[in-house]
């Protein structure tokens, strides 16, 4: 048996990281002043799905991004480590989407590639903060979903079983394929790049990336598996209606940073008369004791 | 889009109790529900559901929908989507909330999917406001502010939903107070046929096994809590704020550093990624104090913080600033303590 899997991978902005000039005045995210990076549980997710490869060998596995031509790096990355190709979905009519416009987007994507399995996303990404895309692509595709998944642990006659880390505890879920699994960041983190695949793959490029390089074009051409798709709105029969800021129902009224007034904080000196002091004050106005 | 329509809460229920983020909810709604002149309803699926109303009309709710069904419990997703999807498309609520559970954020994405109704993520406060769109000019009177952390919680997003509906948010368990309205409040019960509301096809998911590990841990209920970030160093060093904790009567909480290195159970994080806490009293024992943290902790009544380093970010909104290291101060806090009470 051999399994088509896509994993859903975003490159985010590096939320540890985050200056002033990192939200534009429209609300929407100013990422060319972030560094970019693999979206943490993305990474978790990939993994699920490398190793799902080895135990049912000639399965594919393959990286679906959304994002603009530079999210062509997310897909080499997972090629290094061990996919088998991607694909990156990339339109202006999808700047600005809001959840519901980039599960659309997604699902009109994984509807083109058609022949799928197993959907393996991440729980969150670090950016929007939301978990909302994996259970809405689901919905949008009609198909059963297995959120906060820790591990795969697999596939039998068509269905898969899954170990689940909720609050109140752990879950094993069966169910039938195809379907979209959802992984948690406490899941086995992923391997790291192949030596010999980063040597294989490190001139795969979307074709926007070698416009301008007819050497670069020409070689890609020679070698089909070096090709990263990039599909447009267009592409994946997408109704625009439903796209970016025009699909999105959620619009961005506001945005604060995040600031902290000081207090007017009382300095205990690290003596043992201050620390009693403080200890029998607190226990005089019934703070403690 | 009829404006008239109500606010409905999807209450979560476990072991014959409705969750604690279900009734925080139904106390933020019946607040927005009485500025808004609308009624407070409330769902709930699952089974063994006889009584159930009885700990929810206290807090002002309406009109309970009920459906139950042996299937229904455990959750799983299609058919809890299926239920919200269609009952929500016959009553056409204004507002809908859900806990930001493992079931809250599992089901409330597929619902608005279905529904075409924008849904935010991870609500820290529900507000009634107007807004005009930037593009159209066009006014929307009376919509709900939904506002979140995002980004890693370096900044908060005010969110609208200005044509769809319900407008759809998730809230954490903690981040609204719980507070009955009236325990003599009686609204109506309707109950739902499941085989209505839900497709015989929904029932794929099958639960095969299912470990609930109590918590025991009560972080959230304890007015002491005694928190050690990665400056207590060890896990030898918890021990002893452990004992602090014990000493005072309080429970031990953690940031992410203390529970990436090890230290202690992931069960005890406190901050935008744990659980949020309001205790009488917060002792922050080397913990600088990053934003993610202080998300889950500033509303503290009393902060203390013991920080070897006197410009410690958290510092910035202790009450009382002790700097020192751990293994220093802490054991003497315990002796102080012990000598001074009766
Ligand atoms: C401040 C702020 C607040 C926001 N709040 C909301 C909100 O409350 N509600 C709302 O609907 N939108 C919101 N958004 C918009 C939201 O961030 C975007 O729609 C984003 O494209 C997807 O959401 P997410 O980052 O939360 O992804 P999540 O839903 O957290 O992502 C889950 C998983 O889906 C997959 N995935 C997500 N995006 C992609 C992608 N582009 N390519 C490939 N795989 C992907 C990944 O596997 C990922 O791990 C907000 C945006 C900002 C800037
Ligand atoms: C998306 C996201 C979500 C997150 N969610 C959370 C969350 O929910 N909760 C959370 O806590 N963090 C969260 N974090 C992580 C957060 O950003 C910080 O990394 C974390 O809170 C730091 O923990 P800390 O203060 O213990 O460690 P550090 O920042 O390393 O601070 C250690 C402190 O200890 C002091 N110190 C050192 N030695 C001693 C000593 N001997 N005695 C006394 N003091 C000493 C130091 O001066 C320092 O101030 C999140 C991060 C991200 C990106």
């Amino acid at each position: 048996m051999s399994l088509n899997i896509i994993v859903l991978a975003k490159q985010v902005p590096d939320t540890r990281n985050v200056g002033k000039d990192a939200m534009k005045a429209d609300g929407t995210i100013n990422r060319a002043a972030l560094p970019a990076i693999f979206n943490p549980e993305d990474l978790n997710a990939l993994e699920q799905a490398l190793k799902l490869k080895e135990m049912y060998p000639g399965s594919k596995v393959t990286v679906l991004t959304m994002g603009p031509a530079r999210a062509a790096e997310i897909v080499r990355e997972g090629m290094y480590r061990g996919a088998d190709g991607g694909i990156v979905l990339s339109d202006r009519a999808f700047a600005g989407s809001d959840t519901l416009a980039t599960s659309y987007a997604l699902s009109a994507a994984v509807r083109k590639i058609g022949d799928y399995d197993i959907i393996i996303g991440g729980r969150q990404a670090i950016d929007g903060d939301t978990a909302q895309v994996g259970p809405q692509i689901a919905e949008k595709l009609g198909i059963p979903q297995i959120t906060y998944a820790e591990e795969i642990m697999g596939v039998d006659n068509g269905v898969i079983t899954v170990k689940r880390r909720i609050e109140s505890g752990v879950e094993t879920v069966k169910a039938a394929l195809p379907l979209v699994v959802t992984v948690n960041g406490s899941a086995d983190a992923c391997r790291p790049r192949n030596a010999k695949a980063l040597q294989k793959f490190k001139y795969a490029a979307v074709p926007s990336e070698v416009a301008a390089d007819e050497a670069k074009q020409a070689f890609i051409a020679k070698r089909p598996y070096l090709n990263i798709g990039e599909w447009s709105a267009a592409s994946v029969d997408a109704d625009l209606a439903q796209c970016g800021l025009a699909g999105s129902p959620t619009k961005v009224k506001q945005i604060e940073n995040v600031v902290f007034t000081a207090k007017d904080a009382r300095r205990i000196e690290n003596t043992d008369e201050q620390l009693e002091t403080l200890i029998k004050e607190l226990i005089a106005n019934h703070t403690i004791g | 889009m009829t404006d008239k329509n109500n606010l409905i809460v999807y209450c979560e229920y476990e072991d014959g109790k409705v969750a604690d983020v279900s009734l925080e909810l139904l106390t933020k709604g019946r607040q927005l529900a009485d500025k808004l002149g609308i009624k407070l309803e409330a769902v709930v699926a699952g089974s063994n559901l006889k009584d159930i109303e009885k700990q929810i009309f206290p807090y002002g709710v309406d009109t309970i929908y009920k459906v139950d069904d042996d299937r229904l419990y455990p959750y799983t997703s299609l058919p809890h989507s299926s239920i919200l999807i269609n009952l929500f498309r016959e009553i056409q609520p204004r507002i809908a909330f859900m806990g930001a559970t493992s079931i809250g954020r599992d089901l409330g994405p597929r619902v608005s999917s279905a529904l075409h109704s924008g849904l935010t993520a991870d609500c820290t406060a529900l507000e009634i406001g107007d807004y005009t769109d930037a593009k159209t000019g066009k006014e929307y009177k009376d919509l709900l502010y939904q506002i979140r952390p995002a980004f890693g919680g370096n900044i908060v997003a005010t969110i609208v939903n200005p044509e769809c509906r319900p407008q759809m948010a998730t809230v954490r368990e903690g981040v609204m107070k719980k507070e009955a309205r009236d325990s003599n409040y009686v609204g109506k019960v309707v109950e739902l046929d499941v085989n209505k509301y839900t497709r015989p096809e929904d029932f794929v998911v099958e639960i095969i096994d299912r470990h609930v590990e109590k918590s025991k841990v009560n972080l959230k209920g304890s007015p002491i809590i005694v928190a050690g970030g990665y400056g207590v160093g060890s896990k030898e060093n918890f021990e002893l704020l452990q004992k602090l904790a014990d000493t005072l009567g309080a429970e031990v909480g953690a940031s992410r550093a203390a529970v990436d290195a090890g230290w202690i159970d992931h069960d005890r994080q406190i901050g935008q990624t744990g659980v949020t806490v309001r205790p009488k009293l917060y002792i922050a024992c080397g913990i600088s104090g990053q934003i993610q943290h202080i998300a889950g902790m500033q509303d503290s009544s009393i902060i203390i913080s013991i920080n070897s380093d006197p410009n410690a970010p958290i510092n910035t909104i202790a009450d009382y600033v002790i700097t020192g290291k751990i293994e220093d101060v802490v054991p003497r806090l315990i002796k102080y303590y012990k000598k001074n009470s009766k």
